[in-house]
């Protein structure tokens, strides 16, 4: 599904060279559950973005669903993070003028998908999350459980092949952060391949698979129920 | 996306910030106003001045002395050759056939002066004909009585205006006035037509032909006014008229003119005059522009998250274009439409104010009005809705 193949991503600022993402190779198979952890600036982000197409690699190569990223043009990047690709962000990222079925119908608007069909989606969408009498309110109006909700529920709703879920309970208490878990495991038992950036050695305990990154590498790759009994040195506290 | 969906974004984003649209969208307004308030001046000039003219009569032919060798200017000034002269008048009447009248006018200033009531008005020497020339009516009394051109006579008929200066409350019929240095009787009184070329005709006096040449002390005569049966005929007729006095001047020094060469001239002039004023207020319009563009750029700004949210969910670059291209857009359309509401208040207002100017909005003025406004929110538009092309995705969604 996934393959990263000496994947680097080098930023060069005045004279020196910054290798966020430091020849990483890396395969994710289809419907896998995947946490990746790791200090502030070891390239969890940036590895993120770069599966997410959001960011191209300096160097190596990305293949997604055995297409090359590296070689599609601006607009074919824009349809695949359209078709394939879901993101749910630490900060929720809704449109706060929009209410919550707006922004679930957010990417179906920019896909071009015709407006009755868009409201049976983001009804079942909505529904989904199990947020379907929130529909006409506001994020201002919303828990910030509910927000995530909201977003997941955007991020799912053009049905991708991969999640991509940056801190996504980040910012929320520990119950709220429990039912966004669920709900996006739950999506992952439906085939969905879920990778999720966390602080958390709890959620990352969860996934099948856990790579722990340092300096831009995968300085460790074990199994989610193998973390318990073997911490993390490099693992900081959730903000 | 459908023009649904842009529209839908742009109101939404646009409402959020009420205060910042409707400042911007009163720019647009003010533009477009300006441009509908001063065409509107221009054409209500036009059609002033060309209603003046028309009141004229639509088959008088006009003979100036003096050639005038291009067309659209006013003949008749600058170097005069040879005069209009009785004998021109009376071999016109002689040899021009198929003319209805033919009416030889002199013209001064006078003092009209009924004990000590003093008037300076406007004298013209006339002949019995020249009621029929210039379509005026009487209100009481008699027009100056059929007669010789050259047969000169006491009598005199005056503008209803100088009437009730002259004689409050009394009837002028049968009195005497003074015109200069000469006693005449009144024996008519003009019904009030109002003001043509300038010339109020109730504020004048008209006296018999020669006795005016002798008043003014002229040979000549001011112009020759020729009244044909049709409107087709007075081609030929103004041909015929020039070429009779050509023979006799032994050179083309008289300017034959028609009502209508004067009202189309000066309808062109007139109506390129309202265009300037039009390209004028036009220049406001750009600076809404400006203020559009300001906006914009806020908005791209303050959105940046946003843009690179719709990166992420796979908004292609011209789809992000088109988001906020509709919203400048949209925001000067509105800013138009307002415009010319505020524009066709003002002329309403105008209107009441000054019922006598017909200020009127030219369609194409409205027209290119509301276009140049949408144009102008495209144009402002397009570098801050590249700029929001232009971000990065993964800096614009950290919100930098």
């Amino acid at each position: 599904m996934i393959e990263l193949d000496h994947v680097s991503r080098i930023y060069v600022m005045g004279e020196q060279e910054l290798r966020a993402l430091d020849d990483v190779s890396e395969e994710i198979r289809s419907g896998e559950y995947v946490a990746v952890m790791g200090p502030s600036g070891s390239g969890k982000s940036t590895m993120l973005n770069i599966l997410g197409c959001l960011d191209r690699p300096s160097a190596g190569r990305y293949r997604l669903d055995g297409e090359d990223v590296g070689e599609l043009s601006e607009d074919e990047i824009s349809s695949v993070r359209r078709h394939k690709i879901g993101f749910v962000f630490q900060t929720f990222h809704l449109v706060p003028r929009l209410s919550a079925e707006e922004n679930v119908a957010f990417p179906m608007v920019f896909a071009g998908i015709p407006r009755a069909e868009r409201r049976r989606r983001v009804a079942a969408a909505l529904e989904d999350v199990g947020l379907g009498n929130r529909a006409r309110h506001r994020p201002s109006e919303l828990s910030g459980g509910e927000r995530q909700r909201v977003a997941i529920a955007r991020a799912t709703v053009m049905h991708p092949q991969v999640l991509l879920a940056d801190e996504p309970t980040g910012n929320l208490d520990s119950r709220s952060g429990r039912q966004v878990m669920d709900l996006i495991e739950r999506m992952n038992a439906d085939g969905l391949t879920l990778l999720v950036v966390t602080h958390d050695p709890a959620v990352a305990a969860r996934a099948e698979r856990v790579l722990v990154m340092e300096d831009g590498r995968i300085a460790a790759r074990i199994r989610g129920d193998e973390l318990a009994a073997r911490p993390i040195p490099a693992a900081e506290p959730a903000p | 996306m459908t023009p649904g969906d842009l529209a839908g974004f742009a109101l939404t984003a646009l409402a959020r910030h009420r205060l910042r649209t409707s400042l911007s969208l009163l720019g647009v307004a003010i533009g477009v106003a300006a441009v509908v308030l001063l065409t509107s001046l221009g054409e209500g000039a036009r059609r002033y001045v060309t209603g003046q003219f028309a009141g004229l009569g639509s088959n008088l032919l006009i003979l100036i002395p003096g050639r005038n060798e291009t067309t659209g200017a006013f003949p008749g000034v600058g170097g005069v050759a040879n005069d209009l002269t009785l004998e021109d008048a009376r071999a016109l009447q002689s040899r021009l056939a198929g003319v209805q009248v033919l009416a030889p006018i002199s013209m001064g200033n006078e003092t009209v002066a009924h004990r000590e009531r003093r008037r300076q008005v406007v004298v013209i020497g006339a002949t019995h004909e020249f009621l029929e020339a210039r379509q005026l009516r009487m209100g009481r009394g008699q027009f100056l009585p059929r007669a010789e051109l050259d047969r000169g006579g006491q009598q005199t008929v005056i503008g209803a205006t100088l009437a009730r200066e002259l004689f409050p409350g009394e009837s002028p019929l049968g009195r005497v006035v003074r015109i200069g240095d000469w006693r005449m009787r009144v024996i008519g009184v003009l019904e009030p037509l109002g003001t043509q070329l300038g010339m109020d005709i109730g504020d004048m006096a008209i006296v018999p032909l020669a006795t005016g040449m002798r008043m003014f002390n002229r040979s000549s005569l001011f112009r020759i006014l020729i009244k044909t049966h049709s409107h087709e005929e007075m081609d030929a007729a103004c041909h015929r008229a020039v070429a009779i006095l050509t023979e006799r001047h032994d050179e083309e020094d008289v300017t034959c003119i028609t009502q209508e060469s004067v009202v189309s001239s000066l309808s062109t002039i007139l109506t390129i005059l309202t265009l300037a004023l039009g390209g004028i207020a036009a220049i406001s319009l750009s600076v809404a522009g400006i203020g559009i563009m300001n906006v914009m750029l806020v908005s791209v700004s303050e959105r940046t998250r946003e843009v690179g949210l719709q990166r992420a969910v796979g908004a292609h670059s011209r789809q992000i274009l088109a988001v906020f291209l509709a919203e400048a857009v949209l925001l000067s359309t509105f800013g138009g439409l307002a415009g010319l509401l505020l524009g066709w208040v003002g002329i309403r207002v105008l209107v009441v104010v000054y019922p006598v100017f017909p200020a009127a909005t030219p369609a194409w003025a409205a027209a290119a009005a509301i276009a140049t406004s949408i144009a102008v929110g495209a144009l402002f538009g397009v570098l801050p809705a590249r700029r929001a092309t232009r971000l990065d995705p993964v800096a614009a969604l950290a919100g930098h």
